[in-house]
C-alpha cells in the first residue's frame, strides 16, 4: 500500500509541476491546486498510513497520528486562500494586461535577443 | 556602565557639532572637543587598574542565543589605542577649527569626524567579534564620508568611492573570517576566541579563516598589493589624512593583528603571509615615497611603508618584535600625525603642496619648519627622537629571526635598504620645502599659521622629543601594559634606552642614515630612472576594473533575471531536484523496515482513478473546462482517500473545499479564455516532462521513505492531555483549537488578509464581459433554472443545521469550525448560484469583510480573555454543567475560538466567491473614498 501511495503523491507531483511550468495562468492555478493534493498527502503521510485507526478518543487502541491531520486540515484551507489569491491575480492580471501569459506579456521569438534588464 | 560611556560619549558627541551649528566657530569646536574630551578622562581614570595588567569588562546581552552581546573591554592594547584615538582627535578638532575655511560646513565635518572617532573606539573597545566588525564597517563608512568632505571635487568623489570600495571588501573577507573563528571555537565572544589559539591553529580551516582574516587586515591598512587606496584618499582635507589615514583608521588593520595576535599568530603561514607583506610594503612605500611631489603623496607613501614595518614586525613572530610594533604603533602615530598636520599649515599659508614649486620656506615660517624637521628627523630615525628608538628595535628584531631558513639574512638587508629610501624621502620633506633656493610660483605669500593652528603640531612633536630622550619615563608602562594586552602571556625583558652600546642595529642606523643623505643627494638619476618606467596611474586603472566588473555582473544579471518566470521555476525545481535527491543517494534503499499494508481492491481503485484522472488533467490542460472536470475527480480521490486512512476530519474539509474550489475556477473561467494556445516548443514539452518526472520521483521516493520507516511521534503528549487539559475527545480538533491555537489563529488571519486582498484586487477592476464562451457560442440566457432555486432554498436551513451540528460536535467528534464554516459557505454560495446576486442581496445585505474581521476579533479576544485570568495567550478552560432536559454539556472557551475560526471562514470564503460573482452585476466592489 505505501508503494501505491507513494507513487500516487510523485505522479501528483509530476503533474502539478508539468502543468505550473505552462505559460499561462490558468494551467499554472490547475498545477498548484494539483501539487497541493500532493503535499498535503505527503504531510499526512508522514504520520504513517492506517486503515483501521481511531481519531475519536477512548473508542480504540489504534489511533492514527492526530498531529499532520491537524497540520493538513489548516493546509487545506489555506491553500484554498492561497489558490483563490492567484486566481483573482491572474483575472486581474488579464484585465489590466491583456494577455493571460505568466509573464505580463507574449514572450519574443527566439532570434530577437532582449538585451539585460536595466 | 562607565565603560560604555567611553563608546556612547563620542557617538553622542556626533550630535553635538550638529545641534551647535548657529554658534560661533570657535564655540562649536569647543562643544565639540567636550564628549571626547571627558571620554578620555574616563579612560585615563581606569589607567592605573590597567597599567597593572586589568583588563576590564562590560557586557550587556542582547540576543545572547545568537552570540550578539554589546561587551566591551578595556585592556592595555584598547588603553592604548584609545589614547591614540581620542587625544589626536582632540588635537585634530582644533586644528580643524582653523583649517577648514568659512565655506566649508564645519559642524558637518565635525560630525563625521565624532562618527568615525566612535566607530574606530568600538573597533578598539570591542569584546564581541561580530560587534567590532559592525564598528570596523562603520569606520569604512564614515572614512567614505570624510574622503568626499569636498565632494565639488571629482578626485575626492573617485578617492573616496576606491577606498571604500577596497576597505569595504576586505570587511566582508573579514566578516567571513570572524563567523568561521565564530563557528571553530563556538562563540563570538572576544575573551573565549583569544583563548582557543590552539583550537584554532589546529583546525583544518585554519588557512582559510587567516587569509581572509589578513585580506581584512592588510586592505585597511594599505599593505602592498592593496595600499593604491591610500595615496587617493589624500583627497580628503588634511585633518582627516593626519587623523584617519596616519594615526587611527589605516592602524585598524594592525590593531586587528596585534589584537589576534595570541589566537592566529605564531604558524608558519602567518609568518610567511604577514612578514612577505609587510616586508614588500615596508620597501615599495619608502621608494616611492621619494618620488612623489605632492607633500601628503610622499606621507602617504611614507604611511605605507612604516605600516609595511609594524606587520613585518608582527609577522616576526617573537614577542620582542610584538613589543617593538606596538611601540612603534605608538611612534609613527604621534610623527606621522604631526607632519600631515605640518603638510596641511603648508598648504594652507603657501596654497600649493607640490614640492617643485615650494621651497625655502624656512624663511617664512621658521617655528613651523622647526617643528617639521624634528617630525620628520623621528620618520627617518634620527638619534634622541622617537622613531630612532623603535626603528632600532626593529633593526635589532630582523637579525633575530629565521623566517627564510639560510636566506634569513635577505630580511636585515632589505629592512636596511628600506630605511635607506626612509632617510632619503624624510631629507626630501626637510630640504626640499624649507631650503632649496625660492619658493616658485606660489600664489601667495607663505606666513606662520595661526597660534592655535600650530598648538597640536607643538603638542605631538614635544612628545616625539619627550620619548625619543626618556622613553622608559614617558611611556614605559603604557607600552608594557599594551604589549601585555597582545602578547597575553608576561612580556619578554626589553630596553628602552637610548644607548645600547655599538653593536650591529646601530650600524644599520648609521648605514641607513649616510645612506639616505647619499642618495638624496644623487637624487636627479634615481629621478631619471623612474621616470622612464612606464607609469601606472592606480585610480584609473581601479575604475577601469571595477566598470568591467560591474558590467560582467549586469550581463550575469540580464542573463539570470531575463523575466521569464517560467525560467525561475526550471531553477527552483532543479534545485530541489538536487538538494531534496542528493541525501536520497546517500542512501543504500528506500525501504525502511515497517512492513507494508495489503493493497485492498477499494484502495486500488481509487488509486487508479486518482492517476487516470490526474494524468487526464495534463492531457487536456490546453481544454481547460475538460481539465477542470478532471482536477476536481482528483481533489474528490484525495478526499475519500483521507476517509480511507482514517482522517474523518480531513475528508470532510477536503470535499467542502473541494467545491469551493471548483466553483471558484469555473468563475474564474468567465473572465479568463477557455483554451490555453499551443505555445511550448516540442523540446520545451520534453524538458518539462524531465524536470516534472525528477522531480515526483524524488517527492514519491522520500514519501516512500519516511512511511516505511518505524514510527515514533510527538503525539503522544496530545492524546494524553486532550481530554484532561483540553476537554476534547476529537483531538485533531483540540490540537487546532487548543494545542496550537496560536498557528490556527495566525492561519485565519492569513485566510482574511487573502480574501481582503482579493476584495481589493478586483476593486476597478477593468470591466470586461466576455459575451460568449470560446468557441463562440452566446451564453445561455435562462438565468436562474427554477429547479436548483427551489432546490437551493429548501436546502439552506438544512445545510445550516448541519454545519451548527458539525460546529459543535467538532470537539469532541470530526467536525468543528474550519468544516462547518465551509458548509455554510457551500449553501449560502448555491443560493448565489441558483437566485443570483440581486436576489441574495435583497435578502441578506452583509459586508463580508466585516464577517472576517469580526471573526478575528472574536478568537482574538477569546485568547486574550486568557490573560485577565494571568494565563498566557490562547489558555483554555472547559468545564461541565449539568443543565435540565439537556443532561450534562460541556463548556468550553475553545468553543469560543473555533467560533471565531467558524466565522472567519464563512466570511473569507464568502468574500473571495461572492465578490468574484459580483463582478458582472451593478453589484461590483467599488472603490469608495473616505469622506
Amino acid at each position: 500500500m505505501e508503494t501505491l501511495f507513494a507513487s500516487c503523491i510523485g505522479f501528483l507531483t509530476a503533474c502539478g509541476v508539468f502543468l505550473m511550468l505552462r505559460g499561462r495562468t490558468f494551467p499554472v492555478v490547475v498545477g498548484l491546486t494539483m501539487l497541493s493534493y500532493a503535499v498535503n498527502l505527503f504531510i499526512f503521510a508522514s504520520g504513517r498510513l492506517n486503515l483501521r485507526g481511531a481519531v475519536i478518543l477512548g473508542t480504540a487502541e489504534n489511533y492514527a497520528d492526530p498531529l499532520p491531520q491537524a497540520l493538513v486540515l489548516t493546509a487545506i484551507v489555506i491553500g484554498f486562500a492561497m489558490t483563490a489569491f492567484l486566481v483573482i491575480l491572474a483575472i486581474r492580471a488579464r484585465a489590466d494586461l491583456g494577455t493571460d501569459h505568466v509573464d505580463g506579456k507574449l514572450p519574443t521569438p527566439k532570434q530577437a535577443k532582449r538585451e539585460p534588464r536595466r | 556602565m562607565t565603560l560604555l560611556w567611553i563608546l556612547l560619549l563620542p557617538l553622542f558627541g556626533t550630535l553635538v557639532p550638529l545641534l551647535t551649528a548657529n554658534w560661533r566657530r570657535s564655540a562649536c569646536a569647543m562643544a565639540t572637543a567636550l564628549p571626547p574630551a571627558f571620554a578620555l578622562m574616563i579612560v585615563l581614570y581606569y589607567g592605573s587598574a590597567v597599567f597593572v595588567g586589568e583588563s576590564l569588562r562590560y557586557t550587556l546581552a542582547w540576543v545572547p542565543l545568537l552570540g550578539l552581546d554589546i561587551s566591551i573591554r578595556l585592556d592595555g592594547l584598547a588603553f592604548l589605542f584609545s589614547l591614540l584615538i581620542l587625544g589626536i582627535g582632540l588635537l585634530i578638532i582644533l586644528y580643524a577649527r582653523y583649517y577648514l575655511s568659512e565655506q566649508d560646513s564645519m559642524p558637518r565635518f565635525y560630525a563625521y569626524l565624532m562618527l568615525f572617532m566612535t566607530s574606530m573606539m568600538g573597533i578598539v573597545l570591542s569584546n564581541n567579534v561580530l560587534q567590532l566588525w559592525l564598528f570596523w564597517e562603520l569606520t569604512s563608512i564614515s572614512s567614505f564620508l570624510l574622503i568626499s568632505f569636498w565632494w565639488h571635487k571629482s578626485e575626492a568623489r573617485r578617492g573616496a568611492r576606491m577606498a571604500l570600495t577596497v576597505t569595504g571588501a576586505g570587511g566582508l573577507c573579514l566578516l567571513a573570517a570572524l563567523l568561521l573563528l565564530g563557528r571553530i571555537t563556538g562563540s563570538y565572544d572576544l575573551d573565549v576566541i583569544l583563548a582557543s589559539g590552539a583550537i584554532i591553529k589546529q583546525h583544518s580551516w585554519y588557512p582559510m579563516v587567516l587569509v581572509l582574516f589578513l585580506l581584512g587586515c592588510f586592505t585597511k591598512s594599505a599593505q602592498f598589493p592593496f595600499h593604491f587606496w591610500l595615496p587617493n584618499a589624500m583627497a580628503a582635507p588634511t585633518p582627516v589624512s593626519a587623523y584617519l589615514h596616519s594615526a587611527t583608521m589605516v592602524k585598524a588593520g594592525i590593531f586587528l593583528l596585534a589584537r589576534f595576535y595570541p589566537a592566529m599568530a605564531d604558524t608558519d603561514l602567518w609568518f610567511l603571509l604577514v612578514s612577505i607583506t609587510g616586508l614588500t610594503t615596508f620597501l615599495v612605500g619608502a621608494y616611492l615615497a621619494l618620488f612623489k611631489h605632492d607633500l601628503k603623496g610622499l606621507l602617504a607613501y611614507s604611511t605605507i611603508s612604516h605600516l609595511g614595518l609594524i606587520t613585518l614586525l608582527f609577522g616576526m613572530g617573537t614577542d620582542l618584535a610584538a613589543v617593538a610594533g606596538v611601540f612603534h604603533i605608538i611612534n609613527h602615530a604621534i610623527f606621522k600625525a604631526s607632519l600631515f598636520m605640518a603638510a596641511g599649515i603648508i598648504d594652507h599659508e603657501s596654497g600649493s603642496r607640490d614640492m617643485r614649486k615650494l621651497n625655502g620656506l624656512w624663511h617664512f615660517m621658521p617655528i613651523t619648519a622647526t617643528l617639521a624637521m624634528v617630525a620628520a628627523a623621528s620618520m627617518a630615525g634620527v638619534p634622541l627622537l622617537n622613531g630612532f628608538l623603535s626603528k632600532e628595535m626593529f633593526f635589532a628584531e630582523t637579525l633575530h629571526q629565521h623566517l627564510l631558513g639560510s636566506l634569513s639574512w635577505v630580511i636585515p638587508v632589505l629592512a636596511t635598504v628600506a630605511a635607506i629610501f626612509s632617510v632619503a624621502y624624510s631629507m626630501r620633506f626637510i630640504h626640499d620645502v624649507f631650503f632649496n633656493g625660492k619658493p616658485k610660483g606660489l600664489t601667495k605669500t607663505p606666513h606662520e599659521p595661526p597660534r592655535y593652528m600650530r598648538m597640536p603640531v607643538e603638542v605631538l612633536v614635544l612628545l616625539c622629543i619627550l620619548v625619543g630622550v626618556a622613553p622608559d619615563y614617558i611611556i614605559g608602562d603604557l607600552l608594557h601594559a599594551a604589549s601585555f594586552a597582545v602578547l597575553g602571556t608576561e612580556v619578554p625583558e626589553y630596553s628602552l634606552a637610548i644607548w645600547h652600546g655599538v653593536n650591529l642595529p646601530l650600524f644599520m642606523s648609521i648605514v641607513a642614515l649616510a645612506g639616505g643623505v647619499l642618495i638624496y643627494i644623487n637624487r636627479k638619476y634615481l629621478f631619471d630612472f623612474q621616470n622612464s618606467l612606464p607609469g601606472i596611474d592606480a585610480l584609473s586603472t581601479f575604475e577601469l576594473v571595477m566598470k568591467t566588473l560591474v558590467k560582467r555582473c549586469q550581463q550575469f544579471y540580464g542573463w539570470l533575471d531575463n523575466g521569464s518566470l517560467q525560467r525561475y521555476m526550471v531553477f527552483v525545481l532543479m534545485a530541489i531536484i538536487v538538494l531534496a535527491g542528493a541525501p536520497l543517494l546517500q542512501l543504500d534503499t528506500l525501504y525502511g523496515g515497517r512492513p507494508e499494508l495489503p493493497i485492498d481492491a477499494v484502495n486500488a481503485t481509487g488509486a487508479a482513478m486518482l492517476l487516470i484522472s490526474a494524468f487526464a488533467t495534463v492531457v487536456f490542460h490546453r481544454q481547460r473546462v475538460v481539465a477542470l472536470l478532471m482536477i476536481s475527480v482528483v481533489g474528490l480521490m484525495v478526499s475519500i482517500a483521507f476517509t480511507r486512512f482514517s482522517a474523518p476530519d480531513l475528508a470532510l474539509t477536503q470535499l467542502s473545499v473541494e467545491v469551493v474550489t471548483i466553483i471558484l475556477l469555473m468563475l474564474a473561467l468567465f473572465f479568463l479564455p477557455h483554451k490555453t494556445p499551443k505555445q511550448s516548443s516540442p523540446t520545451r514539452v520534453l524538458r518539462d516532462i524531465g524536470l516534472a518526472s525528477m522531480v515526483g520521483v524524488v517527492i514519491g521516493s522520500i514519501s516512500y521513505a519516511i512511511m516505511t520507516r518505524p514510527f515514533t511521534t510527538i503525539s503522544d503528549y496530545f492524546m494524553a492531555n486532550a481530554k484532561t487539559g483540553g476537554g476534547g475527545s476529537n483531538v485533531v480538533n483540540v490540537i487546532l483549537v487548543d494545542f496550537r491555537g496560536f498557528d490556527t489563529f495566525g492561519e485565519i488571519a492569513v485566510l482574511g488578509i487573502a480574501s481582503l486582498g482579493i476584495f481589493k484586487l478586483l476593486t476597478r477592476i477593468p470591466l470586461f464581459k466576455p459575451s460568449s464562451d470560446g468557441e463562440g457560442r452566446p451564453w445561455a440566457l435562462e438565468r436562474h433554472p427554477l429547479l436548483l432555486a427551489t432546490v437551493a432554498q429548501s436546502i439552506l436551513p438544512m445545510a445550516l443545521m448541519v454545519s451548527v451540528f458539525i460546529f459543535f460536535r467538532g470537539h469532541n467528534l470530526p467536525g468543528g469550525g474550519f468544516i462547518a464554516g465551509l458548509i455554510t459557505a457551500v449553501a449560502i454560495i448555491l443560493l448565489y448560484i441558483s437566485q443570483g446576486v440581486d436576489w441574495v442581496k435583497a435578502r441578506m445585505n452583509i459586508e463580508y469583510q466585516r464577517v472576517v474581521a469580526i471573526g478575528l476579533m472574536i478568537a482574538l479576544c477569546t485568547g486574550l480573555a486568557s490573560l485577565l485570568f494571568n494565563r498566557p495567550f490562547l489558555t483554555s478552560w472547559f468545564d461541565y454543567f449539568d443543565v435540565p432536559l439537556f443532561g450534562e454539556i460541556e463548556l468550553a472557551s475553545a468553543i469560543a475560538f473555533d467560533l471565531g475560526v467558524y466565522v472567519t471562514v464563512v466570511g473569507s470564503t464568502l468574500l473571495i466567491l461572492a465578490s468574484l460573482g459580483k463582478m458582472t452585476t451593478s453589484h461590483r466592489p467599488t472603490h469608495r473614498e473616505p469622506s
